[in-house]
């Protein structure tokens, strides 16, 4: 069992999450993540979906996701540029915020809105970088984030 | 020419060659059925008396024609009735479209009456589905919906159509279409590869599913077992596919298949399943499913492959094309094994009957497949009566084994012999079903008898859920839970003569050829029914425990332990 990153070019059609989502409950596939949005062309969505599962079962989510009739190309990206966004809103007090942009600094994140004890930021990076950046910043007191889930698209 | 959308609807069923459809009015199809009073010339409408009924009727017809099915409801409860017969066609990958009115497009989402989200509720148990807001759409997705319910692998697929979109006019101009759906292309290196299997196995078993009747296979598959000389086997779904008075046929695999197909499994080192997904039901313990064998896997479908059995070659393509590819690469081979196997006596266990109760299933159904020559086209309801629908006649060609495989519906059989009578009315149909099943949806009775359509209906009667007692006499300690149904009480004859019905009984074995023959002939211009009373205890055997090894079949219950 380890993580794949699929990437998959569906028609947003209406219901077409409801149809992805269903699957992936009702054959028993977990989602860690699930990204969409549209693309260059249009009527066209491409969701970047990170799933857990073995080869075998691998196998089986790409070949049941063929089948339905609002998707187009299934792929198991492999070298890939993956990304995801946070905005992560943290600190107690103004000491804290002084810590934060430290931090912030380090990682090249954003501070996207300042008040007067905590900071909201903003970073794009490999999940793996955020993750660390995360774990840096739960000292201070996280209060409220939201990750994008991972986009990604392969290398040339 | 300028169409309202319910006139569209009916010309494109017509453009697809739908002349006979299933269904039940109601508020939002209103302008539907308006049209189909005006074209009642052109297509066949059949009111049954429940919507699940008319889409087993769909199904049925599907099953039997190999054209795709075409069912009709209104919106809410008309729409949810449909759902046990839309997984139904799921499960068994048969062609249906089904047509739900819902409400207009400015009342949907509101919880309005009758409105429910059937397009939501339909996503697992169908191939696709639309709901059409724009009436410039209309045409084209059900031109589309005809074109994926009857390509790839078979399903059924819905389109919600709202009240308004059927009143609005439009612009229609008919399309005729062009069959050809597109086929995967064939690998040949692969084809060369298993040929080269083939060519080397000593034991090789043929296996055939469903798919080989999906995809008209049968003229393949014969020929391939010949080439090959192996011993043919067939699933639950593959019944017919293979003309079961061929010296090469060895009965049905699975939980309930022959001691001979279950010894061939065991013994063979080519497993050669085709158009099959290797249910549960079949396979019992995959860790040990042909275990001495190599398993070839060919179907339309790349998922099935290693899906529940592992395969170590799996070929994806329309079978009839792997099989005629195939055809043309292997030379005749000759086994020494398939002449064995074919002549062994496994010692397949006999059915009897009691003192009280002398009829057998199996008396009843052997009897009907000599009066018939095994060309009728039998469907069944789920239980014991279909396991003996399926052990008992002998197949001779395809589309006549009529059942809910996957899904195991009760309450299927009767809806769906009606749609086969309708479809093929110059066979014989008979719904073989069990006393549980048919007091599930007997209001289709009512169907067969106001449209008079010539079906036998055989009750076989033991007064309990037979398949299920069987399985608490064997893993329950003998607790009949709920299955003991001898206070009902029916009275067959005069039930089936309130709906005009005329009905038999069968109580003992002298009756069962002279009441068969009666109601072959009266099946001529009339349904009829046959009421055959049987002892609680006869179980379906051979029969595999579910999830264990297919070695070793119990063909004995010992009623006394």
């Amino acid at each position: 069992m380890r993580e794949y990153v699929l990437s998959v070019k569906v028609n947003n059609n209406i219901g077409v999450l409801a149809r992805i989502g269903g699957l992936f409950s009702r054959r028993c596939f977990s989602i860690k993540s699930l990204n969409s949005a549209e693309t260059e062309e249009e009527n066209i969505s491409r969701l970047t979906i990170v799933v857990a599962a073995d080869i075998r079962s691998l196998e089986q989510i790409k070949n049941q996701l063929m089948k339905l009739y609002d998707v187009h190309e299934v792929r198991i990206l492999d070298d890939a540029v993956t990304r995801e966004h946070i905005l992560i809103r943290a600190g107690k007090t103004s000491e804290d915020r002084h810590k934060i942009i430290e931090i912030a600094n380090l990682y090249r994140a954003k501070p996207v809105d300042v008040g007067a004890d905590s900071i909201m930021l903003e970073l794009t990076g490999e999940p793996v970088k955020i993750d660390s950046f995360i774990d840096l910043l739960k000292p201070f007191g996280i209060i409220k984030m939201v990750r994008s889930g991972i986009t990604a698209l392969e290398r040339d | 020419m300028i169409l309202s959308g319910s006139d569209i609807i009916v010309e494109c069923l017509l453009e697809q060659g739908a002349d006979t459809v299933f269904g039940y009015p109601g508020g939002a199809v209103l302008n539907i059925y308006d049209s189909l009073y005006k074209y009642s010339d052109k297509i066949r409408h059949i009111i049954t008396s429940h919507e699940q009924g008319a889409c087993h009727a769909a199904d049925g017809f599907a099953r039997a024609t190999g054209k795709t099915g075409v069912v009709i409801a209104t919106s809410g409860p008309g729409a949810t009735n449909l759902t046990t017969g839309l997984a139904t066609a799921y499960m068994d990958s048969i062609p249906l479209v089904a047509i739900t009115g819902n409400v207009s497009c400015n009342l949907l989402g509101l919880d309005s009456f009758q409105e429910v989200d059937i397009t939501g509720v339909t996503i697992p148990i169908t191939k696709h589905n639309f709901i059409v807001k724009d009436i410039a759409d209309l045409a084209d997705t059900l031109r589309l919906a005809f074109e994926i319910a009857g390509s790839g692998r078979k399903g059924p697929v819905l389109v919600d159509i709202p009240k308004d979109i059927t009143a609005a006019k439009c612009e229609y101009k008919r399309d005729d279409i062009s069959k050809a759906g597109e086929q995967p292309a064939l690998n040949g290196e692969l084809l060369d590869k298993v040929a080269e299997l083939i060519a080397r196995s000593e034991k090789p078993y043929i296996y055939a599913g469903g798919g080989v009747i999906s995809s008209n296979a049968e003229d393949e598959l014969k020929r391939f077992a010949e080439l090959c000389d192996a011993p043919v086997s067939c699933s639950l779904m593959g019944q017919g596919a293979y003309d079961q008075t061929d010296r090469r046929y060895i009965g049905m695999l699975g939980m309930h298949g022959t001691v001979k197909a279950a010894a061939a499994l065991n013994d063979c080192d080519l497993f050669i399943g085709i158009g099959t997904r290797f249910s549960d039901r079949v396979i019992g313990d995959p860790t040990v499913f042909g275990k001495n064998a190599k398993i070839i896997h060919i179907d339309i479908d790349p998922a099935e492959f290693n899906k529940n059995v592992e395969a170590y070659t799996a070929v994806q393509g329309d079978v009839k094309s792997v099989l005629g590819e195939l055809c043309k690469r292997i030379a005749q081979k000759l086994n020494v094994w398939t002449d064995k196997m074919i002549l062994m006596n496994f010692g397949e266990p006999v059915q009897r009957g009691t003192e009280e109760f002398p009829v057998t299933p199996q008396a009843v159904i052997e009897k009907l497949d000599e009066l018939t020559d095994g060309r009728a086209v039998i469907s069944t309801e789920v239980g014991q009566n279909q396991m003996w629908a399926a052990q008992y006649y002998k197949y001779r060609q395809p589309r006549s084994f009529i059942s809910s495989g996957g899904l195991g519906t009760m309450g299927f059989g009767l809806g769906a012999s009606l749609g086969a009578k309708v479809g093929c009315p110059d066979k014989t149909v008979v719904n073989i079903a069990g006393d549980g099943s048919f007091a599930m949806n007997l209001n289709e009775l009512i169907t067969a008898s106001a449209h008079n359509i010539p079906i036998i209906e055989i009750v076989i009667n033991n007064n309990v859920l037979g398949m299920v007692r069987q399985w608490q006499r064997l893993f329950y300690e003998k607790h009949f839970s709920q299955t003991t149904l001898d206070n009902r009480h029916i009275d067959y004859v005069k039930l089936g003569e309130s709906f005009g019905i005329q009905t038999f009984v069968i109580a003992k074995t002298e009756d069962i050829e002279p009441v068969l023959k009666k109601a072959l002939d009266i099946s001529k211009t009339a349904p009829c029914m046959i009421e055959v009373k049987i002892d609680r205890d006869i179980n379906v055997l051979p029969m595999i425990p579910a999830g264990k090894p297919v070695v070793d079949p119990i063909t004995e219950i010992d009623l006394e332990a």
